[in-house]
């Protein structure tokens, strides 16, 4: 948890990674999005601690402890009637680092060596996300909050949507984390004795650790990687 | 499917006086004249279905009191294996979550890593994507308003549903060269242009359509049995139903005006083309069927206007060899046949997908289940099951 919320600003997107210079330009903030934000801003205060408009969506981000209010406010001051889904991200890169087994294994795409946080940044290893949408005015946000790596927990929203029980139900067993309020945690698509959870980072993918992928996967260091494909098609062939 | 009689049986006990228990069975039958609950599982395995479902419902004579779905006997995991794989490669597995719409799954993801590449489909790669989205669309549907006859004892709907979706298969077949699984979206393009003669014959293929719908509508939605078996059961509530997550057809048919095609961020070509959203105010089983019908024809009149209005040019665009994601995340969305069909694609600028989390249409709409089977007649279970139309890799994904 950041010491200090920033207040979120509409139309100052979050300064791009200098890393990737072919990052598309920050989307223009959309009269929807202002909207949302100003709402946002005013119900939860400082509650939130960094918004970020996206690509027509709004990811916010708010404290764990106002996760349950935020969901409040988006169903009665935003008309969020519709509960699109819950769910979770590990941001700890998987332990497989790219190049790591430099003789060849080359079974998986590349993949982040370090810890970097996604749009609305991440305070840690675990964050829950959930897509809200609104029927009548026709629009949507994604709210993020961090949870305790050791101890992930956070207020359930069946209370709000009762559609968040499977959603929650699947998030309990495929990261681990706790939804306090929730009716009944149980297993939903895993079998009863099954142990782990599987949608952490450091939870292999069982069927590659038995079985090394037999082709290349990651085509990154084949030579050709500089040609551009020109796939100019017959043009005036409509054939209609 | 098995039963499981939880009231005490005296087959076995012969220690007791005949008398006695004739005695007893008046007493049963004078003074308490419930019956105890069963525990009845309806499924997992059934001849009919593809896929496993499994619902264990309480029931208190015929009436259910509690029903349960047990689901994830087809979960195969597919937001763990996206990490594993290469944006192209993701396509491929996201065909098979719903295997009767498989081009409708594509364009999403392909939407999503296209907006963050920055980069644009052409426009004939446009049109030629709606078509085939509406194209499965509509086989998707036929099937349906063959198949839900079939769940309340017709037997001919069936028949006319799957002949009639060959020839869009036949279609989607001839274009793509799949008839289940294309596989045809590129990042930035379509792998081919059509066929010659596609367009004409696709153009003639439409009046099969709105002939099936025909069909359809005089010999289902005109039968008093199948009214009588669909109407007034499982009514959901258009606020309940939003909550619970329910989209598609199955919300329009609660009334809620709310389809991704015209009301989400644009996508393919819908904003250019004239079309009706389609709702019903009953929300029963027999307005699902009603709007589904009318959502084929709706269809069928799109995929003509993109059949006038196709332009020529390539069908790619510029894309590298190799395709590497910028970092960023995005949400994309698309109004599938089946729902509300999304993906939130989180990028670390590599050739795969950091998380991939896959928000499938079945597994909200079978959510309410619960809700709605409580209280309906065992029967009804079925019409219910029928009129909302799963797919079960797409609620176990």
């Amino acid at each position: 948890m950041p010491d200090e919320p920033v207040t979120p600003e509409a139309g100052t997107p979050e300064a791009a990674p200098p890393a990737l210079p072919d990052a598309p330009a920050p989307v223009p903030v959309s009269a929807g999005a202002e909207e949302i934000l100003a709402t946002l801003n005013s119900a939860l205060g400082d509650a939130i601690i960094e918004a970020q408009p996206l690509f027509g969506d709004v990811v916010v981000r708010v404290r764990t402890d106002a996760w349950l209010r935020a969901g409040e406010v988006a169903r009665d001051q935003l008309d969020c009637d519709y509960l699109s889904f819950i769910s979770g991200i590990d941001w700890m890169p998987a332990p497989k680092e790219e190049g790591a087994e430099a003789d060849g294994d080359t079974s998986t795409p590349a993949q982040p060596t370090e810890m970097t946080p996604g749009a609305a940044g991440a305070a840690g290893r675990f964050q829950v996300f959930a897509h809200v949408q609104s029927t009548t005015r026709k629009w949507g946000m994604t709210f993020k909050a961090d949870l305790d790596e050791n101890n992930p927990s956070v207020d359930s929203w069946v209370s709000l949507y009762p559609g968040a029980n499977w959603h929650e139900r699947e998030c309990a067993e495929m990261f681990g984390f706790g939804f306090v309020g929730h009716p009944g945690l149980r297993l939903l698509f895993l079998p009863a004795a099954f142990e782990g959870h599987p949608l952490r980072k450091d939870f292999p993918l069982l069927a590659r650790v038995v079985k090394p992928w037999p082709g290349i996967v990651n085509v990154e260091g084949m030579p050709e990687t500089a040609a551009v494909a020109t796939e100019e098609a017959d043009s005036g062939d409509t054939n209609a | 499917m098995s039963t499981t009689d939880t009231t005490a049986s005296g087959a076995s006990d012969f220690a007791i006086d005949p008398a006695s228990m004739r005695h007893l069975a008046e007493a049963r039958v004078n003074v308490e004249l419930d019956t105890g609950d069963m525990v009845l599982n309806l499924g997992p395995q059934h001849p009919a279905t593809h896929g496993t479902l499994r619902l264990v419902v309480r029931l208190d004579g015929e009436r259910v009191i509690s029903a349960d779905p047990v689901i994830g006997y087809m979960h195969r995991g597919y937001e763990k294996i996206t990490e594993f794989r290469t944006y192209p490669q993701v396509t491929t597995l996201i065909n098979r979550i719903d295997w009767l719409s498989s081009f409708a799954n594509e364009v999403p993801f392909v939407a999503a890593a296209e907006k963050l590449m920055d980069v644009e489909a052409p426009p004939r790669a446009q049109y030629i994507r709606t078509i085939l989205t509406e194209l499965s669309r509509i086989a998707t549907f036929l099937l349906f308003l063959g198949e839900m006859g079939l769940q309340v004892g017709a037997l001919t709907p069936a028949f006319y549903g799957f002949r009639d979706r060959e020839h869009i298969l036949n279609l989607i077949e001839s274009a793509t060269g799949g008839r289940f699984h294309p596989n045809f979206n590129r990042i930035g393009g379509l792998k081919d242009d059509l066929p010659w003669g596609w367009l004409a014959e696709c153009r003639s293929t439409m009046q099969i359509v709105f002939d099936a719908c025909d069909t359809f509508e005089n010999l289902v939605l005109g039968n008093e049995i199948f009214a009588a078996r669909c109407k007034g059961i499982g009514i959901i509530p258009p606020e309940l139903g939003a909550a619970y997550g329910v989209s598609g057809s199955n919300l329009r048919a609660s009334g809620v005006d709310w389809d991704l095609r015209r009301d989400g961020d644009p996508y393919l070509v819908y904003s250019e083309l004239d079309f009706k959203v389609w709702t019903h105010s009953d929300g029963d089983s027999f307005a699902r069927y009603w709007v589904r019908l009318q959502e084929t024809r709706e269809s069928a009149r799109m995929v003509l206007q993109c059949l006038d209005a196709i332009p020529a040019g390539p069908i790619m665009t510029k894309v590298p060899l190799i395709i590497k994601v910028p970092k960023g995340e995005i949400w994309a969305e698309t109004e599938n046949p089946l729902g509300q069909m999304g993906y939130y694609v989180v990028s670390k600028g590599g050739t795969g997908p950091f998380r991939v989390k896959i928000r499938s249409a079945s597994f909200s709409n079978v959510s309410i289940l619960p809700w709605l089977l409580q209280g309906v007649y065992v029967p009804d279970v079925i019409t219910i099951l029928a009129s909302l139309y799963f797919i079960l890799g797409d609620i176990d994904r």
